[in-house]
């Protein structure tokens, strides 16, 4: 190995090169830049001055917080959207990494390429239209697989859509909208891994499972923590799909289930935009505190 | 350390962006001034008046009455928006309203709606949308000519703010065929009504005497029943009883009924209902709107076997009384720039025959109208016997007794007493949680709320 040996010459073309970079980069950036900052920072902001403030505009301090807080829906809508999001999204990191590793290990390009096709069709169905065709698949007097819904749910629709369900219900909707997407991700990520590296785990005796567990995932923890990101700030947003569920189920299921909802009937239903705000600040607080916390246990920025 | 700053300044900007709050709006616009009843004939200030088309929201069943009106006033320039008129509670009314008041503008000049809890949300505040009308806007004459009570639902303070289109006094509809067939009598009573469901159970399995599987049935077997579980007292002010005797007689009749299988939980309206028990019923406590929307449409049910029955009460009530399901309601806004334009079309819709007995599917609300209708619907040769008597006699038996209050009462035993009943619970041992339910409801809404 020899270092490169940089002329004279070509110091000052690097030197401006250095110069048009940022320049560059600012460009391709700015419109991100300003989308970010009218439809993210400016309603945040927007929102925090409305969860501080009263309906008169005048400094509220905390009073927002803790009377949405006190609110008898506030607590069972957290507990709700809590257990939605460790059931979806343990389901989400085992079976997307299960199901991709298989689709990586197939040797057949024929069979990759249609089970990667498969597995992304669910998630071209956009949110609400995908609800609406999972109300279909779970009122077992229409449901094409009526018999697995009796046999899990009960027999009528409204048996189905029991409290008890729902996180089951919202877990499967949206791991069949949003997995799909992740999984052919997943097989990019795993494409992505050096052939040698898996040589060099078979030379050593490496099974199947052993070089999934100690060489392939490890590899792949930052896609996974940026998955986990991404799908926790969707999750903590819950609200199309209880929305509609109770809309189909003549209000059984009602509409301040999730956190979201209880802020939009806040808002909408109360008229007080002020505790809707509020409940909105505690849902960035949570999701703030969630990405960051992995994010620094993903190291999702390090550098290699 | 710098890029696990970096890191998580990221991570904070997704989240920022994911998880953003309300969208960004206007300051509120100071509505109060507008509101004020200084120096207005009307009881409010109306604003200033300019020509445009008038804006009326209605649902799609009362785009026939935006049509009428417009076929029989040519000349008028109408701009007509059809919604779901807050159909199941969806709120939608209420919603469009806030962002309006917070916008300035924006408003509707007329509103049709089914729910009947507008009054209590629309007609208060700084922010009230809805304009009264029995202060100098609409005739005494006009709205003397509702049916006793039919304003109820439009009245707060002793201030009426809405028409009533269509009224939906509960009756009891049946199979006069069947009935023949199995050699029984129509009952009158409720507890009737119980002996002969338990006969139906024990002779003729599988056919049914009523539903509860929506979210109306409180409507019908608690309000008909005098159930003081909502009694509004004032503008902001509730008494709930809902394990008072009279609720408990109510709820073991359900309980009686559901567990001999006389009394469907399906919801009417379900893909269920129509498919597997729509040709099983035998008879049905239920609103004047049933004949056209549940039996002619939903049930086909077919001509000359529907029948009405005198409403059902118990026998210690005097007099009689009865509950109500719905009936919409039309409403003018206090923000109209067309306020000469938009009475005209409220009153109109409301009261001509050429829409309300031609054209409504439902009983109308004003009485001269009422009579036309039932006549012409009794002509219409469907119905097997006398379906005006009943009907006509129901309309002034409603009880007054069951309010209208900011939220809904259907909303709050939907979620409440139905996932219990279908999780095998009985109505009546989930009446102190279905009390617990309204009380707190209400509490949210500001409400005093005494027991």
């Amino acid at each position: 190995m020899t270092a490169p040996v940089i002329s004279a010459a070509a110091a000052p073309a690097r030197s401006r090169s250095r110069s048009w970079r940022p320049a560059a980069g600012h460009v391709f950036v700015s419109g991100y830049v300003v989308l970010l900052v009218a439809f993210g920072i400016v309603p945040t902001v927007y929102a925090l001055n409305l969860a501080f403030t009263d309906s008169g505009g005048r400094f509220a301090g905390l009073d927002n917080f803790v009377r949405t807080a006190q609110d008898y829906r506030f607590l069972a809508a957290v507990g709700h959207v809590g257990t939605y999001l460790v059931l979806w999204l343990v389901m989400l990191a085992v079976l997307v990494l299960v199901l991709a590793l298989l689709v990586h290990r197939l040797t057949a390009a024929w069979s990759r390429a249609t089970l990667r096709f498969v597995y992304y069709v669910p998630g071209a169905l956009a949110g609400a239209s995908s609800v609406l065709l999972w109300l279909f698949m779970l009122d077992p007097s229409v449901s094409p697989v009526d018999g697995i819904v009796r046999a899990l749910w009960g027999s009528t629709f409204v048996a189905v859509v029991a409290p008890g369900h729902l996180p089951w219900i919202f877990t499967v909707i949206a791991f069949w909208t949003g997995a799909g997407g992740w999984i052919v991700v997943m097989y990019g990520a795993l494409n992505g891994i050096p052939h040698e590296i898996i040589e060099a785990a078979r030379v050593d005796g490496a099974g199947p499972v052993r070089t999934a567990l100690r060489v392939q995932l490890p590899m792949l923890r930052k896609w996974i923590v940026y998955m986990l990101i991404l799908s926790l700030a969707a999750g903590t947003q819950l609200f199309v799909e209880p929305q509609l569920i109770s809309q189909a189920s003549f209000g059984v299921v009602g509409t301040d289930y999730s956190l979201n909802q209880l802020a939009y009937l806040y808002a909408f239903d109360q008229n007080d935009f002020n505790g809707s705000a509020a409940i909105a600040i505690d849902l960035l607080v949570v999701a703030v505190c969630c990405a960051g916390f992995f994010v620094a246990k993903g190291g999702l920025f390090d550098a290699d | 350390m710098r890029r696990r700053s970096q890191a998580l300044l990221a991570a904070l900007v997704l989240s920022a962006v994911a998880a953003c709050g309300p969208p960004p709006g206007p300051a509120r616009t100071a509505t109060t001034a507008t509101n004020s009843q200084a120096g207005s004939p009307y009881g409010f200030a109306p604003a200033p008046q300019k020509d445009g088309k008038l804006v009326v929201w209605v649902d799609s069943t009362r785009l026939d009455a935006a049509k009428a009106y417009q076929a029989a006033h040519p000349d008028v320039q109408l701009d007509i928006v059809t919604y779901d008129g807050n159909a199941n509670g969806s709120g939608t009314l209420k919603t469009k309203v806030q962002l309006f008041n917070r916008a300035g503008e924006g408003w509707p000049d007329v509103v049709f709606t089914t729910d009947n809890n507008t009054a209590s949300w629309a007609s208060q505040g700084d922010d009230a949308f809805v304009a009264p009308l029995s202060k100098g806007l609409v005739d005494q004459a006009t709205l003397d000519g509702f049916a006793k009570g039919a304003l109820d639902v439009c009245t707060v303070g002793g201030v009426v703010y809405c028409l009533r289109n269509d009224l939906a006094q509960v009756v009891l509809w049946y199979d006069k065929k069947l009935f023949d067939e199995f050699g029984y009598t129509v009952p009158k009573t409720w507890e009737e009504y119980q002996a002969l469901a338990g006969k139906v159970a024990a002779e003729h399995p599988g056919y049914l005497v009523g539903t509860a599987g929506d979210a109306w049935a409180p409507e019908i077997y608690m309000w008909g029943a005098q159930c003081p579980a909502n009694q509004v007292t004032g503008a902001k002010a509730i008494t709930v009883k809902a394990t008072d005797p009279a609720c408990v007689r109510a709820a073991r009749m359900i309980d009686k009924l559901v567990a001999n299988k006389t009394m469907s939980m399906l919801p009417l309206f379900g893909p269920d209902f129509a498919k597997n028990q729509g040709d099983k019923v035998l008879m049905l406590p239920g609103p004047a709107w049933y004949g056209g929307a549940v039996f002619q449409g939903a049930l086909k049910t077919p001509k000359g076997r529907l029948a009405v029955g005198d409403a059902l009460h118990w026998a210690d009530q005097n007099p009689p009384v009865t509950g109500n399901v719905g009936g919409g309601t039309w409403w003018l806004s206090r923000h109209t720039a067309r306020l000469d334009a938009a009475k005209d079309f409220l009153t109109w819709v409301a009261t001509a025959d050429a829409y309300q007995v031609d054209k409504s599917p439902g009983y109308p609300a004003y009485a001269s109208a009422a009579a036309k209708w039932i006549a012409k619907q009794q002509d219409s040769g469907y119905y097997a016997g006398d379906i005006a008597a009943p009907i006509t006699a129901a309309a002034g038996q409603v009880w007054p007794g069951w309010g209208s209050p900011e939220f809904s009462q259907e909303s709050i035993w939907a979620k409440t007493v139905i996932p219990g009943q279908t999780a095998g619970k009985t109505v009546e041992s989930l009446l102190p949680e279905w009390q617990t339910a309204i009380e707190r409801q209400a509490q949210v809404f500001g409400y005093q709320v005494a027991r």
